[in-house]
């Protein structure tokens, strides 16, 4: 059941489930759409998560008793038909110095590495929400296989472009910091440069597949990023 | 083109305008000021219009100077100023000519100071904004905290007086007001009343992103994992080691620890500036309560912008000083009878 949580006196929470689930997150991207189709006056910004919809507003426009009742009948009457989705196909050499964990992950599941690869870019994943940091994509849809733990004890440094699993989530991680998930290697993709026209690539809602890429391949889509090419362009769904 | 040159900054300055709006759903929290009421007075000093950009500094302002005149304010808490080796008062405007060494000393009452120079710090905005996210490295200068050496654009500042407050500037006074949620329903009654009867402090673990507080620590019944959502400023988040963290400028925009409470937006300015060690209790309110308290101080706070006045004549106000210092009874009446005619 929907309902409304209270985030102070600028925010309240838009809450359909307190677990992943692809229809419940279908929901939460619904009504973040309807909203900036139909802007409800007051309401400042909105923040899709896995679940939920943060809804940020400014009290001396509309009060939170008043917006939180009209949100409740927003997301009463939500459009059922499909959402267009984006569907990215997001190159990865699981390779190199970002490849971190997949021997590890591959004795842990008793495969071989190749398989590992084979596994994980044989998905297609949904981006459930951009957050933790610019442009950083969670994605849900990780074979249940490869689902697993978090390391005991984060890493200080991962690299931008790191593509990595927590548990049951798998990431494209967007700019450089402390994590604990594991990495399976990087993607020449960049999900986050203030720089582009397109600061960012990624929303939620959009779809991903990967394909691996060797390191001479890496290197070319490397090249091509760095002299401002955009190197992969997202197909309607 | 005017310049502000940094000769030896404190240890966290950094470039803050109102913050970057509108990148929530992107990942990118707002940045911008910890304690925006004393950034807009700053700002409001000078002459500046309320999103221009200014210094933010973490205790320790540190040596300054221009390359050409402007007026400069200095807000946030009690602070040891001199221009030139003048001695000159925080919460008003100066002039400050070209080469004379601003030196801002160490908060002594506060924890955010911000020095606002007519005209406003110009550099590039990244992402719609001129405010630093030290922890995305973007915005301001190169996305980092100010070192010797570096120089800053300063914009053309409008053509004014000196300015101050007609009245000081104060905080609300009392425990720190809470609205509980959103998952104030991980936590059962003994959790709540660890949080409510503690006498909180700061603690020295603090920077742009967060704060914890020491005082308690909050068992949660359902765990202290949550699937990840959005954070507003002034959530208080408890992560597995039932240490509160207060969520603030520089904050992850969704989490996966459980949210107890969000600090009402009317105190949050007064908490972010408490001293390292500064004691104080929390006490919840609704949040239909926390609006009309955040709706009075916003207005309490245009009152005080709309005060703003130019300065008395310096030439004027010394002398009647000094008068009142060496006669003061008998001028005073003299004063006083002259007016009545």
């Amino acid at each position: 059941m929907v309902r409304i949580l209270d985030a102070g006196d600028q925010a309240l929470v838009v809450e359909w489930a307190e677990h992943i689930d692809e229809t419940v997150n279908a929901q939460v991207v619904r009504l973040a759409a309807d909203l900036a189709a139909s802007p409800i006056e007051g309401i400042t910004e909105t923040v899709p998560t896995y679940r939920s919809l943060l809804v940020c507003y400014d009290p001396e426009i509309i009060r939170g008793r008043i917006l939180g009742e009209r949100l409740l009948e927003r997301a009463g009457r939500l459009d059922e038909a499909p959402l267009e989705s984006r569907l990215w196909r997001v190159p990865v050499f699981y390779g190199g110095p970002a490849c971190l964990d997949l021997d590890e992950l591959a004795e842990m599941k008793g495969m071989s590495p190749a398989d590992i690869v084979e596994l994980h870019s044989s998905a297609e994943y949904r981006i459930y929400m951009i957050g933790f940091a610019p442009g950083f994509a969670y994605l849900g849809g990780l074979p249940e296989v490869l689902h697993t733990p978090r390391l005991q004890t984060p890493r200080q440094y991962i690299a931008a472009s790191s593509i990595g699993i927590g548990g049951k989530q798998a990431s494209i991680n967007s700019v450089p910091g402390p994590s604990g998930w594991r990495y399976l290697g990087r993607t020449p993709v960049r999900p986050f440069d203030p720089q582009r026209a397109e600061p960012f690539l990624f929303r939620a809602g959009d779809r991903v597949r990967f394909f691996p890429i060797s390191e001479r391949e890496a290197e070319e889509y490397d090249r091509r990023v760095a002299a401002g090419e955009s190197i992969v362009e997202p197909v309607s769904v | 083109m005017s310049i502000l040159r940094v000769l030896r900054p404190g240890p966290m300055v950094s470039v803050q305008d109102r913050g970057r709006r509108g990148l929530l759903s992107m990942g990118v929290s707002a940045s911008g000021p910890m304690d925006p009421q004393s950034f807009a007075l700053a700002n409001a000093l000078v002459a500046n219009d309320p999103d221009c950009a200014v210094l933010e500094f973490a205790g320790l302002g540190g040596l300054f100077e221009l390359t050409a005149p402007a007026r400069i304010a200095v807000t946030g808490g009690s602070v040891a100023i001199t221009i030139d080796g003048r001695s000159v008062d925080p919460w008003e405007a100066h002039e400050v000519k070209a080469g004379e060494p601003i030196e801002i000393g160490m908060l002594t009452d506060a924890t955010w100071g911000y020095l606002a120079i007519s005209g406003g710090i110009a550099v590039e905005p990244v992402l719609g904004a001129r405010a630093t996210h030290l922890r995305t490295g973007i915005g301001g200068l190169q996305g980092r905290v100010l070192q010797p050496g570096d120089e800053l654009p300063l914009g053309a500042g409008a053509h004014a007086p000196c300015l101050h407050l007609a009245k000081p500037f104060t905080r609300p006074e009392g425990p720190i007001r809470i609205v509980p949620g959103p998952q104030d329903y991980y936590f059962d009654e003994d959790a709540w009343n660890i949080l409510l009867s503690a006498t909180l402090s700061i603690s020295s673990k603090r920077d742009r992103m967060a704060m914890a507080l020491d005082g308690a620590i909050i068992p949660s019944h359902r765990g202290h994992d949550i699937v990840s959502d959005g954070i507003a400023f002034g959530s208080i988040q408890v992560p597995g080691s039932g240490v509160p963290y207060v969520l603030t400028a520089e904050r992850q925009t969704t989490g996966g620890y459980p949210k107890i409470a969000t600090v009402a937006s009317c105190d949050l300015p007064r908490l972010v500036q408490m001293t390292t060690g500064t004691r104080f209790t929390m006490v919840t309110v609704t949040r239909d309560e926390a609006e009309e308290l955040l709706i009075a101080e916003r207005r309490r706070l245009r009152a005080i912008l709309e005060g703003i006045a130019p300065k008395p004549d310096f030439s004027f106000d010394s002398s009647t000083l000094l008068m009142k210092n060496l006669i003061s009874g008998v001028i005073l009446a003299e004063a006083e009878v002259q007016e009545a005619c």
